[in-house]
């Protein structure tokens, strides 16, 4: 059935707002990635069509590093994320009530708690627990340079509070539209649990496991707020980025926002497919 | 149906009538229990603990050189009306940017629903792509764009001089509107999308012209998606730090930047904890009476067509 005819004037205007909309969306962006090809080094004016920032952006050794940083505390909290967002998704049937409850607390807080919040009750909990720690060891070991605090391990696992909450939700509303009779068949089959879990339920999770992992990589690879308060001495790319913002607009931050740009923007893209060409075949196959 | 993994352990009698279940469920039990220890314990550690932490020092007192000194006051808690007007500040602009999110994006997601024809799917995905990237770049493309060297300079050609656009309210509003928008379009288009189309063919039937049907049809029955959207913007945005440090440029003051510069300037942790508590508090008693709040609307929203 199509739309009971409204008149004209609404119908044009309509269309006209949402493309206005799309516009803002999309216009800002584009003058960003844009402005990171011209060869001037002024923003007012398009001058001609240049690597040059990129070039200069990607030999600088400091954004080198902190992409480093960046993509190592993205796959490491990524996996940690994905293993226990998905662990728990399948377990917490199980698991007693009041657990389960409290968990369930714990997720929701992960995701509405603002991530100022997270990171710094993060900082204080890391720089207590390790000043702690570090009494002990220079009471055990005297000699030791060894030092805990804040830096690579913390901005891990707080990336991971907030990635096992995204892949605990994907995966646990994948797992609430499995048909139970497949799982039921391989008990009656007698599988073992465990080779049921492997062969049975993980299979048929596998493109949400791994939307999810990419959800968690990406939100990592971008996240600035939890990463500011918990980072210590560590500089990841957002951090690094925000500093050069405040230094002032420049072409070479063009170039390095719009290299990110590209790479959330494939890995949502790989999530997106994965997710949907896997639940296609399944489809197909029943 | 639930799957047997999912089975809830009260509800385990349809197993044991299998004849050789007992034992395996017994096993799977094990195992899921299992499963689940790790991630329980990674959010006490890292999620549950911290929160306590932060409780704890609330209660401490700053160290002469900054930090935190172990006490049990609630001096740090009285301290806390002298940034009333951060408080108020981020209350408002989130309030703010919340209705104007909501402005544009009603129309648009009623666009989405009802003009999208085959391309819906295109669509929506065009509004959730943006929304995927770095929040910082978002943000940045308007600090390039705002600033002298952007449309202030444009606009010099025109004639039009001394537009300052960075640095104030507006370019704050403007960059929550941009950056939350995609939150708010989405539940909107959900609840538009499920509103049957042969409502609104009725309504036309009975003689309603188009603003009547919305009115009287369209608009009640998206309230829940209207509602879900509002919350899903404002909560974010009072703890907003990058718009207002970048957009706002320290004028316009949220709790978020009150936090950053009680930890890192002043080092005062204690008071910055006790602000973080007070923060949390006044989320979890927005949420709760715009919960109470909304409910009536929606409960109106699935009476209005019967009228």
């Amino acid at each position: 059935m199509t739309e009971p005819g409204g008149s004209r004037w609404i119908d044009r205007s309509l269309r006209g707002f949402g493309f206005l909309v799309y516009g803002f969306l999309f216009l800002p962006i584009a003058v960003v990635v844009i402005f990171s090809f011209n060869e001037g080094r002024h923003v007012a004016e398009l001058t001609g069509f240049s690597f040059q920032w990129y070039v200069e952006a990607w030999t600088n050794p400091f954004v080198v590093k902190a992409f480093r940083t960046s993509i190592s505390i993205a796959a490491i909290s990524g996996v940690i994320s994905t293993v226990l967002g998905t662990s728990t998704a399948i377990a917490m049937p199980a698991v007693p009530r009041p657990i389960r409850r409290s968990f369930d607390g714990l997720v929701n807080a992960a995701i509405v708690v603002p991530g100022i919040v997270l990171g710094l009750s993060l900082l204080l909990f890391v720089v207590s627990a390790t000043s702690w720690a570090n009494e002990w060891i220079s009471y055990f070991a005297p000699n030791s340079d060894i030092r805990l605090g804040l830096g690579f391990y913390s901005v891990v696992a707080g990336h991971s509070v907030f990635g096992t909450a995204i892949v605990h939700v994907i995966v646990r509303t994948r797992l609430a539209s499995l048909d139970a009779s497949i799982t039921e068949a391989s008990s009656d089959l007698y599988a073992t649990p465990i080779r049921t879990l492997q062969r049975v339920t993980l299979p048929l999770l596998a493109p949400a496991i791994m939307a999810g992992f990419l959800l968690a990589f990406t939100f990592s690879f971008d996240d600035f707020i939890i990463a500011f308060f918990t980072r210590g001495q560590s500089q990841t790319l957002p951090i690094y980025l925000f500093a050069s913002i405040r230094r002032g607009v420049s072409p070479v931050v063009n170039a390095t926002a719009s290299t990110l740009l590209v790479i959330s923007i494939t890995l949502l893209a790989v999530a997106t497919l994965i997710y949907r060409r896997r639940a296609d075949r399944r489809m197909e196959t029943r | 149906m639930k799957s047997s993994l999912q089975e809830e352990p009260t509800v385990g009698g349809e197993q044991s009538e299998q004849p050789t279940a007992p034992r395996r469920a017994k096993g799977t039990k094990r195992l899921l229990l299992a499963m689940s220890a790790p991630g329980v314990a990674w959010y006490v550690f890292f999620l549950a603990a911290p929160m306590v932490i932060l409780v704890i020092y609330s209660l401490g007192r700053r160290a002469p050189n900054g930090g935190y000194e172990a006490a049990f006051t609630l001096e740090q808690y009285a301290a806390l009306p002298t940034r009333w007007t951060p408080f108020l500040n981020t209350i408002k602009l989130s309030l703010a940017g919340t209705v104007l999110c909501l402005l544009v994006a009603y129309p648009m997601a009623y666009f989405m629903a009802t003009r999208g024809g085959r391309h819906k799917t295109l669509l929506l995905a065009l509004v959730v792509i943006p929304f995927w990237t770095s929040f910082l770049i978002r943000t940045y493309a308007w600090v390039f764009l705002l600033g002298n060297r952007g449309i202030p300079r444009v606009l010099e050609v025109f004639g039009v001089n001394d537009v300052r656009l960075l640095n104030t309210s507006f370019a704050v509003l403007l960059g929550i509107v941009y950056n939350y928008l995609p939150l708010m379009v989405l539940p909107i288009y959900v609840s538009l999308e499920r509103v049957d189309i042969s409502l609104r063919h009725a309504s036309k039937d009975l003689g309603a012209g188009p603003f009547r049907t919305f009115l009287q049809i369209t608009l009640p029955l998206s309230a829940p998606g209207v509602v879900s959207g509002a919350l899903l913007v404002f909560v974010p945005v009072l703890g907003e730090y990058l718009i207002p440090v970048l957009l706002g440029g320290g004028q316009t003051y949220f709790l978020g930047n009150t936090l950053a510069d009680l930890f890192f300037q002043s080092r005062n942790w204690p008071f910055g904890a006790a602000v973080a508590v007070a923060f949390i508090l006044l989320i979890m008693v927005l949420i709760a009476a715009y919960m109470r709040f909304a409910r009536r609307i929606v409960a109106q929203g699935r009476e209005a067509p019967l009228i």
